[in-house]
């Protein structure tokens, strides 16, 4: 059996990005050490997933059981324990998702298997796994080496390999596994999913954005942005700890636990550019970012840099954009 | 078919419900808390031994989703009784953050600290999370998500496997009721998903989830008066092998700023002139 497995992440029928990222990257350390990929997927109907994945692994492994149906670190520490111990991988790559989150930790101290989470790169050799993660919000990478072990695991960050179907696709064997769960999990259950209320406003059909961080530093200096927004004729949209303080509803929030969005402008203002921020509109056509720290994150995806007090630029531009509409008028 | 109650049963049940409502009454929080740098718009340095980065000059608190979990425990209790046990790892300068915890609410704080824990993973830290959360009574042990320093968003399942209680990570809402949560985890793109939880168990709470209160000058003044438990290697029944790099699963081996992925074009000049190049670009674009 292929040495690197990894797991399949899906939910409401839908197999998620990350999947296809890990394994491409698992494709590229397997061919390093003469070694294959296998997927796991876990869930209750899960054969066309399960297609898809085996144009990508040597070996797809699937389960299925409708206490699988729904996503539970439960059910899935259960079962993987036990196709873990069968297959004696030497690598494990688990999103670093809400998913991956929930169960890795607590998989691999069941395992007693060395883990790093969060990590955007990946290097195998002579047995011995190193890997790069972040620190301080992105503003320092580390490198850092596993306890040797015959078997490692791994949480990889999102969107961080660019997923590459392996030309000719692979046509891996689908291995289906009966289900190991014994009983009903009692410890924890799923009961539903709950769905965002509708917001007011829609964040992902504007044009501009303005968006606002921890910068902003006060909600007394919300009015000055806003007018700065409304001259700019621009939407305002915010980074996560602005909606955390209450100083603008959940639905101008970009990023993973918020929206991704794709304007002709994103005006940053007093955003540091942390990974879950970045990742929700990195591809914005125009990125102009305004922060004090000349290091923040937010300038390698930006492609205009002000360091600068945004409280300084914020009325000046305010001005000059009024200037120019009038000129134009 | 009706069938008349014996005053056994009658009694039994009485005393059931006591018993209950006693349990619902007095929940025993233990919230995991954190002593970290600010940095979010501090500019770091790598120290000289590439291994961390430069300490002084930078403001230290509690760590930012640590106070989410602290401001959950307090509400518990002045909801529904009981008591805050908040618990840290850390030198002496980590004893601010506790005074905090107690501040804003907390009844006991513990402080653990050892030479041989520095250089502890999340697995190392859990374990000697752990050594002492045991010896404790608990319904419910509280903590963040992730640090704002390591972030590896692990120490709090790891911690709950150890205890062999179960958990939830990224919790938006919690629901109390008889030896059971209702949780709301967050998932992707704003979706949650709503669970049900066994009791004791740990949750890993996410930024939002409250909204954390202010102390007062009087509080913090009362909380200077209660004392800190402060406990070593020697008092946590583990071993030098199972703390720092040596019962870690990961080391450092260096620290080093990110290389930029692309390099943003500077706009400089006086703030005036910065607006006028902003408006310029804009403009060229069709914008406005």
């Amino acid at each position: 059996m292929p040495k690197i497995l990894v797991l399949a992440e899906h939910r409401q029928n839908q197999l998620r990005d990350i999947t296809l990222e890990m394994l491409t990257k698992a494709r590229e350390i397997a061919q390093k050490t003469n070694t294959g990929v296998t997927a796991i997927v876990l869930g209750n109907n899960v054969k066309e997933h399960a297609k898809a994945l085996a144009e990508y692994a040597q070996a797809v492994i699937t389960v299925e059981d409708p206490r699988l149906e729904n996503f539970n670190s439960e059910t899935y520490k259960t079962v993987l324990t036990k196709l873990i111990a069968e297959h004696k991988p030497t690598l494990i790559m688990i999103g670093h998702t809400s998913y991956g989150v929930e169960l890795a930790p607590r998989l691999a101290t069941a395992l007693n298997t060395p883990l790093a989470t969060d990590t955007i790169d990946l290097n195998y050799e002579a047995n011995t796994l190193t890997v790069t993660r972040q620190m301080y919000g992105g503003k320092v990478n580390v490198k850092a080496t596993l306890r040797k072990s015959e078997t490692y695991m791994v949480t990889v960050r999102q969107a961080t390999f660019t997923p590459q179907k392996p030309q000719p696709p692979t046509n891996g064997q689908i291995i289906a596994t009966p289900s190991s769960l014994a009983e009903e999990p009692t410890a924890k259950r799923f009961l539903q999913y709950v769905l965002p209320p509708p917001g007011g406003v829609d964040i992902t059909a504007a044009e501009k954005l303005v968006g606002i961080g921890r910068g902003i530093k006060d909600q007394a200096n919300m009015p000055i942005i806003e007018e700065l927004a409304k001259t700019l004729g621009a939407v305002l949209a915010c980074s996560r700890p602005i909606v955390d303080k209450g100083w603008l509803p959940n639905d101008r929030q970009v990023g993973s636990s918020g929206k991704t969005v794709k304007p002709k402008l994103y005006l940053a203002l007093g955003i540091s550019g942390a990974f879950q921020h970045v990742l929700g509109m990195k591809s914005s056509d125009l990125i102009i970012a305004v922060n004090k720290d000349p290091k923040a994150p937010i300038f390698s995806f930006a492609d205009y840099a002000v360091v600068e007090d945004l409280f300084k630029i914020v009325p000046s531009l305010k001005n000059k954009l009024n200037e120019a509409k009038t000129q134009k008028a | 078919m009706f069938r008349k109650r014996s005053y056994e049963q009658k009694f039994y049940d009485v005393a059931k419900s006591t018993f209950s409502a006693l349990e619902r009454n007095s929940l025993d929080v233990v919230v995991c808390v954190k002593h970290v740098p600010e940095t979010a718009e501090a500019e770091l340095k790598i120290d000289s031994s590439g291994k961390s980065i430069e300490k002084t000059g930078l403001v230290f608190d509690i760590n930012e989703w640590d106070d989410y979990a602290l401001e959950e425990a307090v509400r518990i209790k002045e909801k529904q009784g009981g008591t805050v046990t908040a618990i840290t790892i850390g030198s002496q300068d980590s004893e601010s953050t506790l005074r905090k915890c107690l501040a804003r609410g907390a009844d006991k704080a513990i402080r653990l600290t050892d030479p041989k824990f520095e250089g502890s993973d999340a697995y190392a830290t859990a374990k000697i999370l752990h050594s002492t959360i045991k010896t404790l009574h608990y319904d419910l042990i509280l903590c963040g998500l992730q640090s704002g320093d390591d972030g590896n968003a692990a120490v709090g399942p790891i911690l709950a496997e150890l205890l062999g209680i179960p958990h939830a990570t990224m919790v938006k809402k919690l629901e109390l009721a008889t030896g059971t949560a209702k949780v709301n985890r967050e998932l992707e793109g704003g979706l949650e998903e709503q669970l049900e939880i066994r009791l004791p168990a740990l949750l890993a709470v996410s930024t939002g989830i409250n909204e954390p209160r202010y102390v007062s000058i009087m509080g913090i003044r009362k909380a200077m008066q209660k004392e800190i438990t402060v406990k070593t290697l020697a008092d946590t029944g583990l071993t030098e092998n199972d703390v720092g790099t040596a019962g870690s699963w990961t080391t450092i081996d260096k620290l080093y700023v990110p290389p930029v992925e692309k390099q943003a074009e500077p706009i400089k000049g006086t703030p005036d002139e910065i607006a006028t190049k902003i408006t310029e670009i804009i403009k060229s674009r069709g914008l406005i």
